[in-house]
């Protein structure tokens, strides 16, 4: 961080030191907001918590979603369908709160709509209705400036993207300006576009253990219980997004339905994460008796 | 790419430039006051940065220019004319009219002055693969033909809608072996095809270039895309000094991205005599909403990696836009422009569908030349400005585009069939 920006204390922050000490990978789903209608996005999102959710994405739906793949996209069309604004979502949250007050919510989404609402109104609506972090895809680590301060001064974490083709000077400057956890693109292409290649995820995210102590999360392409668990083994959280929102399109007309695929997938995930955070707890142990 | 010098290799130092605040623009970061930047995916900046490099050390390679220009003679036939509409003038009732022929390039307009550029970059920096996005047709035709000529795989990305409208354009691209790519997602048109450009190429970064076809995008494509129209307002200003002595009391062009009025407006930014007028699509007026002037009736946003004026609702999601003419129908505007209207330098105004249909039959019937329906929109506004001239002025209009393409719209228009 920035010696002029103050670092966020709030839920992001603690849930990743809680799990940091526990020796637990954070599972991340991410759903779009108001998919497929405004009412369901509350359930949906104590359904995540309640199959083992540490932080939940919540997707702020945007005409023009250029780093989202056809999955996405046709998430933010069914929610735009029925007007969901920036200002619903954030009214979402704190409907969320009423039930939940313990587990972080990172709003994501595209610059366009904060901007139109007003930074300070945004942060400051935001942090009220009890949000903790906020992804902007399309805003760059030299635009950030502008930003971030009004963020961390509502005690919002600035999530920032880093990709495979940034280089080492950018990895830094983006660190600089990060908070809450990094989210590590796992590959060049758009979200739910490809399947990703764990075998390589250790080498891409050594560059960034060197330049920052965040937490670093690995997302685009996390598709089976075996990814997760793979991707457990070299990160410190597992964001899955597209096979979600996928569930949810394969079932619009029954919330129910789509509720309890949500539950399964997102379940199945869980336990593969937690056997994996075993199985390395032992390794670490047995190397330490060896010792 | 911070300097002056940097940015306009080609200028020519006898034409008169000088120094001037707005040279200074964009700053090192891509911007233009508060507009233009970089708001793209993370995955992109490395690219961007690439090619910012791989431009700037383009300009200063005098085999390039060298190359360049040669292509801009022979192939695209430059320099082209600039001609007197002297009946038109006539009927307009006031200050002279001049068109400067853009429409005699190849493929019909001036995007391929910037394809040419652009392409002769991609094969500068290794790159194997084109794509581009395209509303009427005109910059994936433009494209397609420069890909042709350099032996480059080229997929071109349309709006399903705009693919149905313009119909011989498609298969023209086809001809000249691109792909064209239907685009289905959002309002399938113009700014979708963009957005579907922009995710092929965050997955295809390696070995693909995309030409963007206007004045917008993340930097270094505003300034860029400028300098390689720029030629446009290089020539015409060197040609109204020779053919009557003076610079012309006001330019005149069409803003759509804001490709060809920013090519003609760059070279004369300095000569503060000269009253600069961008012409916005007002589709069925400004005040039915249904149009495309977000300058004339937009607020400053952030789309397609540039900050800028945009048509958006108030929770900031983009609005459909409406014109008669597909190159004009996009939501937002080169950041340059937006700069250019806050600061004053420009002024941007409107013209509904039917004022430029008019303008488009008045201009064939008594000039013998048939514009595009975009570029008829200038030609409407010149009309008006004109009457409210002296015939001792004059005004230089951007003929950006011939209007082969639009028969079938001004049939349709008319409630004729083809």
């Amino acid at each position: 961080m920035n010696a002029s920006t103050p670092s966020a204390d709030n839920r992001l922050t603690q849930r990743f030191a809680q799990l940091r000490k526990a020796g637990r990978t954070a599972l991340i789903p991410y759903l779009t907001a108001g998919d497929p209608y405004p009412d369901a996005t509350v359930d949906f999102m104590h359904t995540l918590v309640a199959a083992g959710a540490d932080v939940i994405e919540l997707g702020v739906p945007f005409t023009d979603p250029m780093a989202d793949g056809p999955v996405i996209q046709a998430a933010c069309e069914r929610a735009l369908v029925h007007g969901t604004s920036l200002r619903d979502v954030i009214t979402m949250v704190a409907r969320f709160r009423e039930d939940d007050a313990e587990t972080p919510v990172v709003l994501m989404g595209y610059y366009n709509p904060i901007d139109r609402l007003g930074l300070e109104s945004f942060a400051d609506k935001a942090q009220t209705a009890g949000v903790d972090g906020v992804l902007i895809v399309d805003l760059t680590a030299e635009e950030a400036p502008e930003v971030v301060p009004s963020l961390a001064a509502a005690n919002l974490s600035p999530v920032c993207l880093i990709a495979p083709t940034t280089g080492e000077a950018r990895i830094k400057l983006i660190c600089e300006n990060a908070g809450g956890y990094i989210y590590y693109v796992s590959f060049k292409g758009v979200t739910g576009a490809a399947s990703l290649d764990t075998d390589a995820l250790a080498g891409q995210i050594e560059p960034i253990r060197r330049a920052t102590d965040l937490p670093i999360g690995v997302g685009f392409g996390v598709r089976t219980p075996d990814n997760a668990a793979a991707v457990a083994d070299v990160a410190d959280g597992v964001v899955v997004g597209s096979v979600l929102v996928g569930q949810i399109a394969a079932h619009l007309n029954d919330v129910g339905a789509a509720q309890s695929a949500l539950s399964k997938t997102l379940g199945a995930m869980r336990a593969a994460i937690d056997t994996q955070d075993s199985s390395r707890k032992a390794g670490q142990k047995q190397e330490g008796e060896h010792a | 790419m911070s300097t002056t010098e940097n940015m306009n290799p080609t200028i020519d130092p006898a034409a008169g430039l000088k120094a001037h605040a707005w040279r200074d623009t964009p700053d090192v970061r891509g911007h233009f006051g508060p507009y233009g930047g970089r708001f793209v995916a993370e995955t992109l900046m490395a690219p961007l940065d690439e090619l910012a490099t791989a431009y700037a050390e383009a300009q200063q390679d005098p085999a390039f220019k060298a190359k360049l220009d040669a292509d801009m003679a022979d192939f695209v036939g430059r320099p082209t004319p600039i001609y007197h509409a002297e009946r038109l003038s006539k009927k307009a009732g006031g200050a002279q009219i001049w068109f400067k022929r853009e429409d005699l390039n190849h493929t019909g307009a001036h995007k391929i002055n910037n394809c040419i550029g652009q392409a002769m970059l991609a094969v500068r920096m290794g790159k194997t693969r084109i794509i581009a996005e395209t509303g009427a047709g005109q910059h994936g035709v433009a494209t397609a033909t420069v890909a042709a000529r350099l032996g480059l795989t080229c997929v071109v990305f349309m709006g399903s809608e705009d693919m149905r409208r313009q119909a011989t354009n498609v298969y023209r691209m086809r001809l000249l072996g691109a792909e064209v790519r239907p685009v289905e997602s959002g309002s399938k048109t113009l700014k979708d095809a963009m957005n579907e450009a922009l995710r092929d190429w965050v997955a295809n970064v390696d070995n693909t270039f995309y030409i963007i076809g206007t004045v917008a995008g993340p930097a270094p494509y505003p300034a860029m895309v400028r300098d390689f129209q720029a030629v446009i307002g290089r020539e015409s200003r060197r040609q109204m000094l020779e053919r009557s002595g003076k610079l012309p009391d006001a330019l005149v062009a069409c803003v759509g991205g804001g490709s060809n009025a920013i090519g003609l407006f760059y070279p004369f930014l300095d000569d503060e005599s000269v009253k600069i007028y961008g012409v916005e699509a007002g589709g069925d007026g400004i005040e039915s909403g249904r149009h495309a002037a977000p300058l004339s009736a937009g607020v400053s946003g952030v789309l397609h990696g540039n900050r800028t004026y945009l048509m958006q609702d108030d929770n900031g999601q983009i609005m459909g836009t409406h014109s008669v003419s597909a190159g004009l129908d996009y939501p937002g505007v080169g950041p340059e422009h937006a700069w250019l209207k806050d600061i004053g330098r420009a002024e941007y105004v409107s013209v509904t569908d039917q004022e430029a249909l008019a303008a488009f039959h008045e201009c064939t019937r008594i000039e013998g030349v048939i514009p595009a329906l975009e570029t008829a929109h200038a030609v409407a506004y010149a009309q008006r400005l004109a009457a409210t001239m002296s015939p001792e002025q004059s005004i230089l209009l951007n003929l950006s585009g011939r209007g082969d393409k639009d028969m079938g719209s001004v049939a349709e228009a008319a409630g004729e069939t083809l």
